[in-house]
């Protein structure tokens, strides 16, 4: 078990030395400095106003080898820094990064906690309710509507539901946010209704295979032979056994808890991690994405090694391996 | 080289890359009459497909009238007179501008009406599935093979090219797909051909891991092996043997990747990076157009209903090829 | 003396290749058990035994379902009860186990915990009193260290002992039939013997009549009063245990005998049934086993015989015991 999870940390400080290595070739080596500078001052800035930039970003110096000084390079200065989590400043503004990070973190937590606490546990139950019913018309109607749902790309639900609930019934403000805890929930009600409902789809569809694959197994026969009726086989037989593929594909999608949904955030106007996103994309802003993309693989990787110790808890056939 | 050139270029090679596909897929254990049996289970959504697909490739054949012409057009857009332009929006099928009431030029001639410059939204509609083709084709063009081979090798050898393949696939796996992407595409720049380069560094991975898990598995099969005792070449063994036998797998994951392609690209259109003349950007213009007033809905709806029926028809068409094709496999492989 | 258990005309079905047909995978089945007695169901694999064993429960797997037929436990009919009248039968009356401990039981639950769920089920007992239960039953179905072994998950177990546990939680209920389809087939030769001998010891102690469902004769001979023996869904031959096995009728059971390793000479090659058992939407017309039967007559192709009473309470199905 211990080496299990040793094995684990292994594999994600492994990872995230490849993604910082394929952000370093990425954004230092492919993206030319030049045009990185020339895309943040303007096409037409004077060649001495670039060469400046250069120097006042570090883009000046060598980029892996430097015979003089080995660690006075671009690779050694972006491996140290990000895993310091010393991000510097913006290219587009030169405004320090960490701290706008560190502004945007709570409207984000705001969107996607409740996001999360209320997508999940409902479409877990949509999807248990439905599985109850299989082979019915209600297994089968639920699914045609969860096709239908996925179907739809989510911007339609984010113009549909501004639309409709925003300027059509006008229950809530289109958008903008207020960090005041009252009036941030006005805010928030809207993106995060239109989330919830956006992922509904696919997700009851997986968790309905999830559990529809468990309720197969000869378990759920044993249990029905001792007398066991259909919801107390699904919640205290299926529902712990389905929890196993559950909590993985959950894992996979908690990273977004921090970084945002770029959509939702720049849309509605929260000032949070995904607008900070969008806004570089707009300001050719190089460093600000490049940290964004770093900070959620590493909350990936740091994710898949917790689920990994969450399996022991979940799933006693791992515990003792 | 002229546009119009490459797209045609693309498109044949598409077309090309979609017969090899097939005939592979004929090699394999998994019989051909399997996939008819698709069109018999989900008949609607093949032929809207079958569609869409016609559609697209109509819109890709284009060419240029003498030349004298200014643009090359393509045999949708012959479908449309010449100069079937407006100044600026008008509602569908009405006479006037929707602005001012100015006569139009062809009165009651655009069925779906004109976006803000006067375009037809119907003929944008219509040519929404030459980029989504686009998408999904070079995409695929670009992904799937070097998959593949990625993906068998490693399998096949195992060792240090194993390992190699699978760090690359974990390094490339964590992170957040939406955001590799929009990284990728800012560093590549804007335009369809790097729009579709960055959809394949996102998406090839899911088919280098089905290749390389399927490939761990035939090796063990008692017929590769024979085909090892019998002295066949490595390369022999894969081409003839292993390959054919995860094109299956293969077909299901572009299957269930493509709607999530051409999703992807309505976001980057949103973002303001993606490829010109999709569905995403005309989704992407109906932000303002929701809050004029009166509001315009046309040229969103048009889009809208464009896009949710190639996705649907693609995920019902998806569900039945992976019932038919591979009911279990693909659920343990992933 | 009145039947517990009696199964007639009893016919299950699943979709069939082609829309909207359905075929029989048992078809009219006639079983009866009687209170403390042991009959077993034997038949080659796939000729439908899980089937029946499921269907008297009302537990055919969807799209399965049961067809036609009655299942009368004491008397009483169990077809067309409501799911909570069937809920308090099963468990409680009539008990399962099946084939395959190693996926039968939860894997993510205390072993310890299924039981008492068994117990709890059908009686309101305080949990205490559900832990004493499940500890003794443990005892009695011979689980080394019972107390530690309550808190262990199933994949810490054998296979041997993982029986032994879904065997406790179908006697939790304290069924007056137990069901157990083919409990030894997935164990090893050593645990077989003490499984089988486990289930008559119980048998005799706490006087439960069992469904005994197997392939392999030699287990007949070690438990069963009564054999049945099921061909392609159909009961072919029925009767007490020693006129089946030691005098039997049908020439399929004849067929099943002589190719038992045990029973052989030695040095004689061991018979074997020519062909193989056809799939439930292949069964020929007339006697289903007349395309395998070395004495076939015309009249076996073209017209199903029907149960030709025997001696002694027994009864085969052949064209050959009427016309010979
Ligand atoms: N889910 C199903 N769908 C279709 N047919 C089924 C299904 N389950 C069982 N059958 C069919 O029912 C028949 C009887 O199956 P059953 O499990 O009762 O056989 P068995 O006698 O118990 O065999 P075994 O010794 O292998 O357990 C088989 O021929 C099988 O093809
Ligand atoms: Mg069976």
């Amino acid at each position: 078990m211990i080496a299990y999870l040793l094995r684990r940390l292994v594999w994600g400080a492994v990872t995230i030395l490849g993604v910082l290595l394929f952000l370093f070739w990425l954004f230092v080596l492919y993206a030319q400095p030049e045009d990185v500078a020339r895309r943040a001052l303007g096409e037409k800035a004077p060649p001495e106003a670039i060469a400046q930039w250069l120097v006042n970003h570090g883009y000046d110096r060598p980029a892996v080898w430097n015979p003089e000084a080995p660690l006075d390079t671009r690779l050694f200065d972006h491996l140290s820094r990000m895993l310091r989590f010393d991000f510097g400043a913006s290219d587009a503004d030169d405004a320090p990064i960490a701290a706008r990070l560190r502004s945007g973190i709570g409207p984000t937590l705001g969107v996607t906690l409740p996001l999360f606490a209320i997508g999940l546990p409902l479409s877990l139950a949509l999807a248990l309710g439905v599985a109850f019913f299989r082979d019915t018309y209600i297994d089968r109607l639920g699914v045609v509507v969860c096709v239908l749902a996925m179907s739809v790309s989510i911007l339609l639900y984010i113009l549909g539901g501004q639309f409709l609930l925003g300027k059509l019934l006008r229950w809530f403000p289109i958008s903008g946010f207020d960090p005041d805890p009252g009036l941030a929930l006005r805010f928030l009600a809207l993106p995060v209704f239109v989330g919830v409902l956006a992922g509904l789809g696919s997700d009851v569809r997986f968790f309905r295979t999830v559990f529809l694959e468990e309720t197969g197994r000869d378990y759920v026969r044993t249990a029905r032979a001792k007398g066991a009726g259909d919801a107390r086989v699904m919640l205290r037989h299926v529902l712990p056994n389905a929890m196993i593929p559950v909590l993985s594909a959950v894992s996979l999608t908690i990273p977004f808890l921090f970084t945002g949904s770029l959509l939702l955030e720049s849309f509605f106007g929260i000032p949070g991690l995904g607008s900070i996103t969008v806004e570089a994309i707009q300001n050719n802003d190089f460093a600000t994405l490049r940290v964004m993309v770093y900070l959620g693989a590493l909350l990936f990787i740091a994710v898949q090694v917790a689920t990994d110790v969450a399996y022991t808890w979940v799933d006693p056939r791992v515990r003792l391996e | 080289m002229e546009t119009h050139v490459v797209v045609n270029v693309a498109i044949a090679a598409s077309v090309a890359g979609l017969v090899i596909g097939v005939a592979l897929l004929r090699r394999s254990r998994h019989t051909r009459e399997q996939l008819g049996g698709i069109g018999r289970r989900r008949p609607v959504a093949t032929l809207a497909l079958a569609l869409y697909f016609a559609v697209a490739v109509l819109d890709s054949i284009s060419w240029r009238d003498g030349a004298g012409a200014a643009e090359p057009r393509s045999i949708v857009d012959r479908w449309f007179p010449a100069d079937f332009a407006e100044r600026s929006y008008s509602a569908p099928l009405a006479d006037v501008e929707f602005y001012g009431g100015a006569p139009l030029a062809h009165p009651g001639a655009h069925w779906l009406g004109t976006d803000i410059l006067g375009r037809d939204v119907l003929h944008l509609a219509l040519g929404g599935a030459r980029v989504a083709l686009l998408i999904g084709g070079l995409t695929s063009l670009l992904a799937i093979p070097l998959a593949i081979l990625l993906g068998v090798v490693a399998g096949w050898f195992g060792g240090r090219i194993d390992d190699t393949v699978f760090f690359l696939l974990s390094t490339l796996a964590s992170i957040p797909s939406l955001l590799l992407l929009v990284a990728l595409v800012m560093v590549l720049g804007t335009g369809a051909v790097q729009v579709c380069i960055a959809l394949a560094v996102t998406s090839w991975v899911s088919f280098c891991r089905v290749s390389r898990a399927e490939t761990l598995k035939l090796r063990e099969l008692d017929y590769v092996q024979a085909a090892r005792a019998l002295g066949a070449s490595h390369a022999r063994i894969l081409w003839r043997h292993v390959v054919p036998n995860l094109m299956h797998l293969v077909v299901i994951t572009f299957v269930l990747t493509f709607s999530q392609l051409v999703l992807s690209e309505a976001i980057l259109s949103w973002l303001g990076v993606g490829i010109d003349g999709s569905w995403g950007q005309m989704i992407d213009q109906a932000r303002d157009e929701l809050a004029r007033d009166p509001v315009i809905g046309w040229n969103l709806g048009a889009a809208s209903v464009a896009l949710f029926g190639l996705i649907l028809a693609v995920n019902r068409v998806g569900d039945a090829v992976r019932d038919v094709l591979d009911p279990r496999t693909l659920r343990e492989l992933q | 003396m009145s039947d517990l258990l009696a199964v007639e005309g009893l016919v299950t079905t699943f979709p069939g290749r082609a829309p909207e047909t359905r075929i029989p995978v048992v078809d009219r089945v006639d079983l009866r058990v009687a209170r403390g007695e042991a009959l077993a169901l034997v038949g080659e694999s796939g000729c439908g035994k899980s089937m029946t064993a499921l269907s008297i429960l009302s537990l055919v797997p969807k799209p399965g379902r049961v067809e036609a037929g009655s299942v009368r436990l004491a008397g009483a009919e169990l077809r067309g009860l409501p799911a909570t009248a069937l809920r308090r039968i099963r468990g409680a009356r009539i008990a399962m186990i099946f084939q395959e401990p190693a996926t039968s039981l939860n894997p993510v639950q205390r072993v310890g915990a299924q039981v008492m769920e068994a117990i709890a089920l059908h009686e309101r007992v305080s949990g205490a009193e559900a832990r004493r239960r499940a500890l003794a039953l443990f005892e009695a179905v011979g689980i080394p260290d019972p107390e530690a072994r309550l808190r262990a998950y199933p994949h810490q177990l054998s296979g041997g002992l993982k029986q032994r546990v879904m065997i406790s939680i179908a006697l939790a209920g304290r069924p007056e039939l137990l069901i157990a389809d083919e409990p030894t087939t997935a164990l090893d030769v050593t645990v077989q013997a003490q499984i089988l001998a486990l289930l008559r010891a119980l048998a005799a102690d706490t006087g439960v009549a069992i469904l005994l469902i197997t392939h392999d004769l030699g287990v007949v001979n070690e438990i069963a009063d009564r054999v049945a023996v099921m061909y392609a869904g159909r009961v072919v031959e029925e009767g007490p245990r020693a006129s089946v096995l030691g005098a039997p009728r049908h020439p399929y059971t004849q067929g099943l005998l002589r190719s038992m390793p045990s029973r052989a000479r030695p040095g004689e090659r061991l018979a074997e049934i020519p062909g193989a058992v056809p799939a439930a939407d292949a069964w020929p017309p007339g006697c289903r086993f007349a395309p395998r039967c070395a004495i076939a007559m015309d009249v076996c192709r073209v017209r199903e015989p029907e149960a030709t009473p025997l001696a002694a309470d027994a009864a085969a199905r052949c064209h050959a015991l009427v016309t010979p």
